[in-house]
């Protein structure tokens, strides 16, 4: 039960001659009780704003069939961002061929640092003209479902407006497996 | 010298008042909580940057979950009933609608779709299910025919298409589930994920900044 509060505190002052009642006080201390309020206030007001997941757009393209209505994009532009297994990232600017691939593929990551793939994708952003500037994604069999979201979301983070999500060639997936291989990409 | 007389105040406040402010605002709170429901299926989602929040009606949710099964959900039960129809006319199947109805999610091929509402609540758990067939490599990717009947049912009215992916799950099953979309021409969809602040000094921290500033989006 509620301890109930004995001490005369608030209560009004009689003179000397008046004798005092022996009435007990109804007032209950409500501090415990308020604290507990605030407690669980808290806890709720946390949980509330945690559990509510948010929702990345995502807009398909439309399947082209014949190749001329693909989109085309200025080479110059072209950022190509690889995604491999353990997180690997690669990217290559451009196109690639055999002749130039060691030099033209590197290695990357998912950090923020010098090598990583946002410091490379807001270098590209910044030496390119916008309207040319074209992020392309393609993610290889071994990659995850999160190492997807991530990129996307970096396209996110550094606004970049022209992003597609297409499917990996032979020679890139052959090329990404070999430098995963070689243990380049850690 | 003689002292003015300090009346002694009492240091005992009136907690009453506070104590009536501290429980409205606690049953307010645990009123307009919702609870994550204990899902069957486990799914660690990823994070993103994304602020908007996912949809939480007429929802058609398709889950992978980490090992690639695929699962979906819808929340309207008139939904469901007519996609049960959908399904029994289009394949042939006899499923019981109530049964369809009564089900939070489906995650079996057609041909074990009956045995599937049969289960009971503890069988009902992802790893044990088989999940809708979506490897186009190991026979046909089912989740394009249930894609148009739930576009079918959906016609001419407000769907949100989420996606709701396990962090593990591999690419090759998140690019089978977009195929299943793409054929549908189903191409606006949203995938769920947890929030998480934008990082300092990027493009988008500077133009979220901005935006706080200036009051106003600049564009979405």
């Amino acid at each position: 039960m509620a301890e109930m509060d004995t001490s005369s505190g608030g209560g009004h002052k009689k003179g000397p001659g008046v004798k005092k009642g022996k009435k007990l006080s109804t007032r209950v201390d409500l501090t415990p009780m308020v604290d507990l309020g605030f407690l669980l206030i808290t806890f709720f007001i946390f949980t509330t704003t945690m559990s509510q997941p948010t929702g990345l757009k995502l807009f398909l393209p439309k399947d082209a069939d014949k190749p001329e209505d693909q989109n085309k994009a200025k080479e110059s532009g072209v950022l190509t961002i690889l995604l491999g297994k353990d997180n690997n990232v690669f990217y290559y600017e451009g196109m690639i061929d055999n002749s130039n691939a060691t030099s033209k593929f590197k290695a990357s990551n998912f950090g923020s640092s010098e090598t990583g793939i946002r410091t490379i994708i807001m270098n590209k952003k910044k030496t390119t003209p916008e309207k040319d500037f074209v992020v392309v994604i393609k993610p290889n069999g071994d990659c995850t479902y999160k190492n997807v979201v991530d990129i996307l979301d970096e396209m996110q983070i550094s606004v970049v407006k022209r992003y597609a999500l297409v499917d990996i060639s032979e020679v890139e997936d052959q090329l990404v497996k070999i430098t995963e291989a070689a243990g380049a990409g850690n | 010298m003689g002292r003015p007389k300090i009346s002694r105040k009492s240091t005992v406040i009136d907690m009453t008042a506070m104590c009536d402010v501290a429980f409205l605002l606690l049953s307010f709170f645990i009123l307009t909580t919702k609870f994550k429901p204990s899902e069957a299926i486990t799914v660690e989602t990823p994070n993103s940057v994304s602020s908007k929040v996912a949809p939480e009606k007429d929802v058609v949710l398709v889950t992978i979950d980490k090992s690639g099964k695929v699962f979906i959900s819808i929340d309207d039960p008139a939904k469901k009933e007519i996609l049960a129809n959908t399904i029994n006319t289009k394949k042939g199947l006899n499923i019981d609608v109530k049964k369809f109805k009564a089900a939070e999610f489906y995650g079996a091929s057609f041909a074990s779709l009956n045995n599937f509402l049969n289960l009971q609540k503890e069988q009902l758990k992802g790893e044990l299910l088989p999940g809708i067939p979506v490897d186009s490599t190991k026979g046909a990717n089912e989740l394009i025919e249930w894609m148009t009947y739930i576009k079918s049912t959906y016609e001419g009215s407000r769907m949100n298409l989420l996606l709701k992916g396990d962090n593990l799950s591999k690419y090759p099953y998140f690019k089978s589930v977009l195929d299943a979309f793409k054929k549908n021409d189903l191409l606006k969809l949203q995938m769920v994920t947890n929030p998480e602040n934008a990082p300092e000094g990027t493009d988008l921290f500077i133009q979220r900044k901005t935006e706080d500033v200036s009051g106003k989006k600049v564009d979405e």
